[in-house]
């Protein structure tokens, strides 16, 4: 029986054998699918199985980590003053996911990232509990306090750039809402994310970046960096044949301006600006044509996605738009829209002789020991407009707020530059407008900053102050709290 | 070392030296759990410890005095794997605690473990010749059918998941099936080596395979269709390829007829194919496999078990290296990560690098089985070594084949390790068996004489 014996003995030895190779592949070959399998909740467990990393704001965290000791999550993130910079960090919740910086960065946080691997390792070898890196932001403390509480209880949003780096200074969206309610697994986690998710202001809704307004009368900026570029004027003061009203090229309607009383009838470009005539920017636009116009939008970043690393939406210039289409476009209704981060990056490259920066938000990458992995260096978006030119929207900016609609933004000590707008929206201006602010400001220092501000629903009258009236005194505190004056 | 006038070496100090290997592994893994888990070493370190090297030390000083010749192997090994399943038990009891509220499983296992050891030398001592159990071949028989079916008549319960293996007396529940396979090899051994003879001889040569008559076709169709039975009814996958798998082997033994083998391998292909395409849970089990990931989609079918994908899961986090001991979350498992699933417990926390050691482990076994049958001086013995080392190695196959996703699930125990009082009994009597029949095989001298029956 002894040689029916050894080939059983073989064939257990096979049976091994199988379960080897089986193993070997699995464990081998599979690893890395499976180990990154969407449904292995072990991902989803790591993320908070030691203190994640923080995102600074001014030298301060904005975030911590607190130990929970669960089982499954070991830490739960959570933040200093939620609200204020929901738009920054995102949120990053055990149950519902992640976003924005807490998602994009979250390799890093989370020390998952290559970057980290060798500091990981001699952590390991050290003993050290591993920990994720740190993010610093861009974000000036003062100048987003400034913005939010000016906001208050509005909806809207604020942007804020330093025109010279490109460097985002203020991102606030309102209402906001705060990432710590629904940081953990709980039901009351789950409530929060559904009360969240179902409340029509929409407060998860990151509205300076992710969203779109007309941006009405504040794209006469963008009509009148076309003019110049394209040298239909060379001068602020140079008369323009505007009859008022204006008849639509094509149509017979007729486009006004907020009061006739205004004097816009062949008003120059400065008057124009001063008084946000829509008459002038309308022909001037109508006139440059569409494929003008548009050129000089995306210039200054329309129809382009930027990514700060957070991702804003494209603003939007037309293509295909008729004459009198065309007209309303340079006015920034019909079909224009922007975002409140594309209308700062305009005020921004005007502050900026024309040179516009990337906007970003990550200044640097650094490990938890503090020795910095990445550090951003300024980025040259592109070229607007000719030094020349914005010399020139500048002086017609400045004297927007010394003499015109912009009065409310006036800071003794800065030389501040700005220009309102009053969106219309919804069919047959059925909606409350909106109102804008788009501005700049410069100290003695040679230190600038630009800012755009809409607050939706400005006004029940639709008088064309309300930019002026309510975004202004907003982006004044912002300038006020960046420029320290 | 001691040297018989023979010339045979017994070894004894060998085994000696591998047990406490065997012992201090899981001791230090022990450590190991309670450093990465609490931060400090366990408590009960010390008392596990030496708890453990007692019982080992004693199943080894009752060896030297009853079965001096033994394999110095066996012990040892097994030793290893039963620590090595308590520790990980205890792990996921330490998990266990915050996630599921069921018992601490660890202490039972230890209990049952030295009881394991107990009946280990209860069997040392009183079976005096593995010779003797020749007589009760037919009552062993009886005994098996009996332990087969009783589960069909007893109330399944909603924790056992549709496979009816086991019998609820109050608060215990005993796995008969386990033993079944001792007693049925019993059986099988007795049987075949009454009637090798006919079986092998009396048959006519056709296209080259030696077409066995239709008498001695009698008790393999038996055998096949009490496995089939045991299927239907009892839903149980594992056992019944198990009793079939061991059935064929031992008659290719005996019989030294490879045509066993074709006959065999036709009726279970037949077997499963009717009732795979019949039995729901079968078909159940046979969907899991071929798409583990499949109870993961938004449409998963109805009652669909996520439990192989996460054991992929966790085996592919493991990765080559494991998570180490402790740092895994082989929990995610479920209820069965310490029972049928410990293999992906141990996938994770060890990584590949761990489950090659431990199936190296179980082929150890296995081998030093098979070794001792060719060593056996009686065709009982050999046939009956044969039977408990095969036995050994299809359900290790069949076990780490479904969790691993080889083959189908059919839930059976990891021999040793898994969570589970009457595999960890029936287990250490199989050992024991087999190493009273090596003991008599590497015996020098002259042999004790024949039993009764032949």
């Amino acid at each position: 029986m002894n040689k029916p014996i050894r080939r059983v003995s073989i064939f257990c030895l096979v049976l091994i054998l199988a379960l080897m190779v089986r193993t070997n592949w699995v464990q081998g070959v599979q690893a890395d699918s499976l180990a990154s399998n969407t449904h292995n909740d072990r991902n989803k467990y790591d993320r908070y199985a030691y203190p994640r990393g923080n995102i600074i704001v001014d030298g301060e965290r904005v975030t911590s980590s607190d130990f929970v000791d669960g089982l499954r999550y070991k830490y739960k993130r959570s933040w200093v003053n939620g609200a204020l910079y929901a738009p920054v960090t995102g949120y990053s919740s055990q149950s519902f996911g992640s976003s924005q910086l807490e998602s994009l960065e979250d390799g890093f946080l989370a020390g998952t990232d290559d970057r980290l691997f060798f500091r990981n390792t001699l952590d390991m070898l050290t003993g050290k509990e591993k920990q994720g890196g740190d993010v610093v932001t861009t974000i000036n403390a003062k100048a987003q306090k400034a913005a939010f509480e000016g906001l208050g209880s509005k909806k809207g949003a604020v942007v804020a750039l330093d025109p010279a780096t490109g460097a985002i200074l203020a991102l606030v969206s309102t209402p906001s809402y705060d990432p710590g309610t629904f940081a953990g697994g709980g039901d009351a986690d789950a409530k929060a994310w559904t009360d969240l998710n179902a409340d029509p202001n929409k407060p998860m809704l990151n509205r300076a970046l992710r969203e779109t307004y007309p941006p009405g009368s504040t794209f006469k900026l963008v009509t009148a960096a076309a003019a110049f570029e394209n040298n239909v004027f060379q001068n602020i003061d140079d008369k323009t044949e505007t009859p008022d009203p204006y008849i639509l090229p094509g149509t017979s309607q007729e486009l006004k301006n907020e009061s006739a009383n205004e004097p816009c009838e062949g008003a120059t470009l400065k008057v124009g600006m001063d008084y946000s005539c829509n008459t002038v920017y309308g022909k001037i636009g109508a006139d440059l044509g569409r494929d003008k116009m548009r050129e000089q939008a995306e210039k200054f970043g329309f129809n382009t996605t930027v990514d700060t690393p957070i991702r804003a939406v494209q603003s939007f210039y037309p293509k295909g738009s008729s004459p009198d289409g065309t007209a309303l476009d340079s006015i920034g209704q019909h079909d224009t829209r922007a975002t409140p981060l594309q209308m700062a990056m305009v005020a921004s490259a005007i502050a900026n002789n024309g040179s516009l920066m990337q906007p970003y938000l990550v200044a640097q990458e650094r490990s938890a020991n503090l020795t910095t992995i990445s550090q951003h260096s300024a980025k040259q978006f592109g070229q607007a407009i000719s030094p020349a030119t914005a010399q020139k929207l500048q002086d017609m900016m400045v004297s927007v707020v010394q003499n015109g609609t912009g009065k409310n933004a006036q800071i003794p000590g800065l030389t501040v530059g700005g220009k309102t707008g009053t969106a219309q929206h919804g069919e047959g201006n059925t909606g409350l407008p909106f109102a804008w602010f788009v501005s700049y400001a410069k100290g003695a220092d040679n230190k600038s900053v630009a800012v755009a501000v809409v607050v939706e629903d400005g006004s029940n009258n639709r008088d064309g102050i309300s930019g002026g009236r309510l975004a202004a005194p907003i982006a004044k505190a912002v300038m006020q709290a960046t420029l320290g004056k | 070392m001691t040297i018989t006038p023979q010339g045979t070496p017994n070894r004894r100090n060998t085994e000696l030296a591998l047990l406490a290997f065997a012992v201090l592994l899981p001791v230090l893994a022990y450590a190991n759990v309670g450093l990465a888990i609490d931060g400090s070493l366990p408590a009960g370190m010390l008392g596990y410890g030496l708890g453990m090297g007692a019982l080992a030390l004693v199943a080894h000083l009752v060896m030297r005095r009853w079965a001096p010749y033994a394999d110095p192997l066996l012990l040892p090994l097994a030793t290893l794997l039963n620590g090595l399943g308590v520790v990980m038990i205890w792990r996921l009891d330490k998990a266990g605690k915050l996630l599921y509220k069921n018992y601490p499983a660890a202490p039972n296992q230890l209990m049952w473990s030295g009881l394991g050891i107990a009946f280990f030398i209860v069997v040392m001592v009183f079976l005096k010749d593995h010779r003797v159990l020749q007589r009760y071949t037919y009552i062993s028989m009886a005994v098996a059918l009996v332990l087969l079916a009783a589960p069909a008549f007893f109330p399944s319960r909603e924790a056992d998941f549709g496979a009816k293996i086991w019998i609820h007396l109050g608060p215990l529940s005993f796995q008969p099936g386990e033993f079944a396979k001792i007693i049925l090899t019993v059986f099988f051994a007795g049987y075949l080596m009454v009637k090798r003879d006919a079986l092998a001889l009396a048959s006519r040569r056709f296209m080259g395979l030696y077409l066995p008559r239709g008498r001695d076709l009698g008790p393999i169709i038996a055998i096949w269709l009490v496995s089939l039975l045991i299927l239907i009814f009892e839903n149980d996958l594992g056992s019944s390829f198990l009793f079939f798998g061991l059935f064929v082997v031992m008659l290719y033994v005996a019989t030294e007829r490879t045509s066993w083998i074709v006959f065999g391998l036709l009726m279970s292909i037949g077997g499963a194919v009717v009732v795979g395409s019949t039995a729901s849970h079968v078909k159940t089990r046979i969907d899991a496999w071929l798409d583990p990931m499949a109870a993961f989609a938004p449409d998963h079918p109805k009652g669909a078990s996520d439990q192989i994908g996460q054991a992929l899961f966790a085996m592919g986090s493991g990765g080559a290296t494991g998570s180490g001991l402790g740092q895994g979350r082989s929990y995610l498992i479920g209820f069965a990560a310490k029972s049928d699933f410990i293999i992906g417990s141990f996938g994770e926390e060890l990584g590949l690098t761990g489950l090659m050691a431990i199936f190296m482990v179980y082929a150890l076994i296995v081998q030093r089985g098979l070794r001792t049958a060719i060593a056996a001086r009686d065709p009982f013995g050999k046939l009956f070594a044969v039977g408990l080392s095969s036995a050994l190695a299809l359900q290790v196959f069949v076990v780490a084949g479904g969790v691993t996703g080889l083959i189908p699930l059919t839930g059976m125990t990891m021999p040793f390790m898994a969570q589970g009082g009457s595999s960890v009994v029936a287990n250490w009597a199989l050992i024991a068996i087999l190493l009273k029949i090596s003991d008599s095989a590497r015996r020098p001298g002259v042999e004790p004489a024949p039993a009764s029956e032949t």
